[in-house]
């Protein structure tokens, strides 16, 4: 993009793919992405080529997170070139087949922009997630849903983290936007979940819309809440959980955590305090699927990004 | 009622020599799992003359984090399949179903455990739930919710005859199940299991009074009977076309009256109940999807139970 006056720009988005199904037992965008496959009507968007796509059929199937691999995770460059065709983990093939036709990731061919629906059962509200500090499309985009869906809240999940940061099925687009509404149990649709984020893809389409026409969208700055640690469970030597999510910081997504608050609560009754050093925002607090993953919750810090404006090439 | 179920003659009971705890009859319910393990740990093998056995009932399917590996174990424990013979196809679960009859059991003899209490969640806003298969048990209803004031706490009765009965609490000769929500699949949370533990706790200490000769007065108990169940909407290829309509999610036990909204279909439109008022419970719950059950309906009866003292040997 070339800079005149401080505006960045961008190619109009002309492709664009609604993800459902990324973790076979995440109700909403199952739903929504089934919906839409069998009738449009309510997300086709003028010059706008839009896409819904169920993109892991057999965890869908079986209404499981993944059947071999958390696909989610699988769009690594080593797996994305492995050879071993039907050897290869379900979900690995599945990488492979997605970032054909979503991509090829990095390259001038990949898809615009990919939605990637998602829930947890984290009390995380609406949620966008950002893998990009440096994408003014992108905060454009968030900045615009925000807007539009106060006064309900939307926040903007940032993980930039070098080490936390994975390499998702959306991250095959140009511009990969993650959306996590909860809380929802894994294998339970909720009208009010479901609402909330056909709503919010609603405004993103919106937004992509009014982009390509060539509406200019002016600097604006973004409020995220940017990921800084993973917090285990603590576990006993054999790796079993000795203590849970605190009453006190369950369902407390996005509020603050002092240093010396109740953290985890031993079955024995016991309080362990957070040791951190100074206030974080947690979020992802007990989310079913991450057990196995050794997080309880993920630490944030709030920070204001600024974005450039953007308009159309 | 009160008033003449305090007149009731009194009536002397059996004591209580041992009772059994159970977890993880469905391995992704994750309460009565630690709650086992916990007792386990802290050598809970007593409380005062009763002697307490504790069981990880579905342990495959606790380290799957499933409900079940092949067949629900809590549809195992029928006449038939408890006798029918093993083969190279049985399912896991109707073998684990026959070893626990045998370390429970037998079911209907006079060597079944006196008492078994097993723990599940659901997904549902169901508060805390006696689910008693005859009337009898009603009394602990009356324990706990006398003392346990951080949740509501109702009795269900499903009215289901012994030769009948397919669930693990059929095994004992008295036996409920403690029904806790909503909390998700794969989930453990710490106000639930703090809430079960002192539910158990409650029931422990009210058993070893009861044995050492301490009376319990009469009282009256409401207590849910099942109706019959309502499943989703569906089109010709039996996928569900609604969603649980935001006035019935989460407002189980509030009663159901003709009129009231109860799905919303994909397509916007309000679908209403017809029939008798009755009370719904078990609404969305996970599980029940793959049993076409989108919620059950009760009606709510007071009953009443005389004062009871246990009959010396």
């Amino acid at each position: 993009s070339s800079n005149n006056n401080n505006t960045a720009r961008f190619d109009a988005a002309r492709r664009v793919a609604i993800f459902g199904g990324t973790h076979g037992n995440e109700m909403s965008g199952v739903t929504l992405v089934n919906l839409w496959m069998q009738n449009s009507a309510e997300i086709q968007r003028k010059g706008l080529e839009i896409k819904p796509f169920i993109t892991n059929p057999k965890a869908v199937e079986k209404c499981v997170r993944y059947v071999d691999t958390d696909l989610n995770r699988a769009f690594t460059q080593e797996n994305l070139s492995a050879t071993g065709g039907d050897e290869l983990p379900y979900e690995v093939q599945r990488a492979q087949e997605i970032n054909r036709m979503f991509g090829p990731k990095g390259s001038a061919e990949a898809y615009d922009v990919i939605f990637d629906l998602h829930n947890t059962t984290s009390n995380m509200g609406c949620t966008l997630i950002l893998e990009s500090s440096k994408d003014a499309f992108n905060l454009q985009m968030m900045n615009y849903i925000k807007k539009a869906f106060a006064p309900a809240s939307c926040l903007v999940l940032l993980n930039e983290h070098p080490l936390l940061k994975y390499s998702t099925s959306r991250s095959v687009a140009k511009h990969p936007v993650g959306m996590e509404v909860g809380p929802q149990p894994q294998g339970v649709l909720r009208s009010n979940i479901f609402e909330a984020m056909r709503v919010i893809l609603k405004h993103a389409l919106d937004f992509i819309s009014l982009f390509n026409e060539g509406m200019e969208f002016p600097p604006c700055t973004v409020e995220v809440f940017r990921v800084l640690e993973r917090m285990d469970y603590p576990r006993d030597a054999n790796g079993n959980i000795i203590a849970m999510v605190h009453p006190n910081l369950q369902d407390c997504d996005w509020e603050p955590l002092n240093p010396g608050d109740p953290m985890f609560q031993t079955f024995d009754g016991k309080t362990i305090h957070y040791q951190g050093s100074s206030t974080v925002y947690p979020t992802f607090i007990n989310e079913a699927a991450y057990y196995e993953k050794q997080q309880a919750f993920v630490t944030t810090r709030r920070e204001t990004l600024a974005a450039s404006a953007i308009r159309k090439a | 009622l009160l008033y003449w179920a305090q007149q009731m003659e009194r009536t002397s009971v059996p004591p209580i020599h041992n009772v059994a705890i159970c977890g993880g009859t469905h391995g992704n319910e994750l309460t009565g799992v630690y709650i086992v393990r916990e007792m386990q740990k802290q050598k809970m093998e007593k409380a005062g003359s009763v002697s307490v056995t504790t069981v990880e009932t579905n342990p495959r399917a606790v380290a799957a984090g499933r409900r079940y590996t092949e067949m629900d174990l809590n549809r195992c424990f029928t006449d038939v399949l408890l006798s029918s013979p093993i083969t190279e196809s049985t399912p896991y679960e109707v073998r684990r179903a026959q070893e626990l009859n045998a370390q429970l059991g037998p079911k209907g003899s006079a060597e079944a455990v006196d008492l078994l209490i097993d723990l599940h969640n659901t997904t549902s806003n169901m508060g805390l739930c006696l689910i008693l298969l005859v009337i009898d048990s009603l009394y602990y209803t009356k324990i706990i919710e006398n003392n346990l004031s951080s949740v509501p706490v109702r009795a269900i009765q499903l009215d289901i005859p012994s030769s009948k009965a397919y669930s693990l609490e059929s095994v004992g000769k008295h036996g409920f199940a403690i029904e806790v929500g909503p909390q998700p699949n794969g989930v453990l949370r710490a106000d639930i299991f703090n809430v079960v533990k002192e539910a158990l706790d409650l029931t422990l200490q009210w058993l070893q009074k009861f044995s050492s000769g301490h009376s319990f007065e009469g009282g009256t108990v409401e207590a849910y009977t099942f109706v019959k169940s309502v499943d989703y909407p569906r089109d010709s290829a039996g996928k569900a076309t609604a969603v649980i309509h935001q006035n019935l999610q989460d407002n189980d036990f509030k009663l159901l009256r003709s009129g009231d909204p109860i799905f919303q279909t994909f397509s916007g439109d309000i679908l209403k109940y017809e029939g008798e008022d009755l009370y719904p419970f078990f609404v969305n719950e996970c599980a029940y999807y793959e049993k076409k059950i989108a919620f059950h309906l009760a009606q709510r009866k007071t009953y009443s139970f005389p004062p009871i003292s246990v009959k010396n040997d």
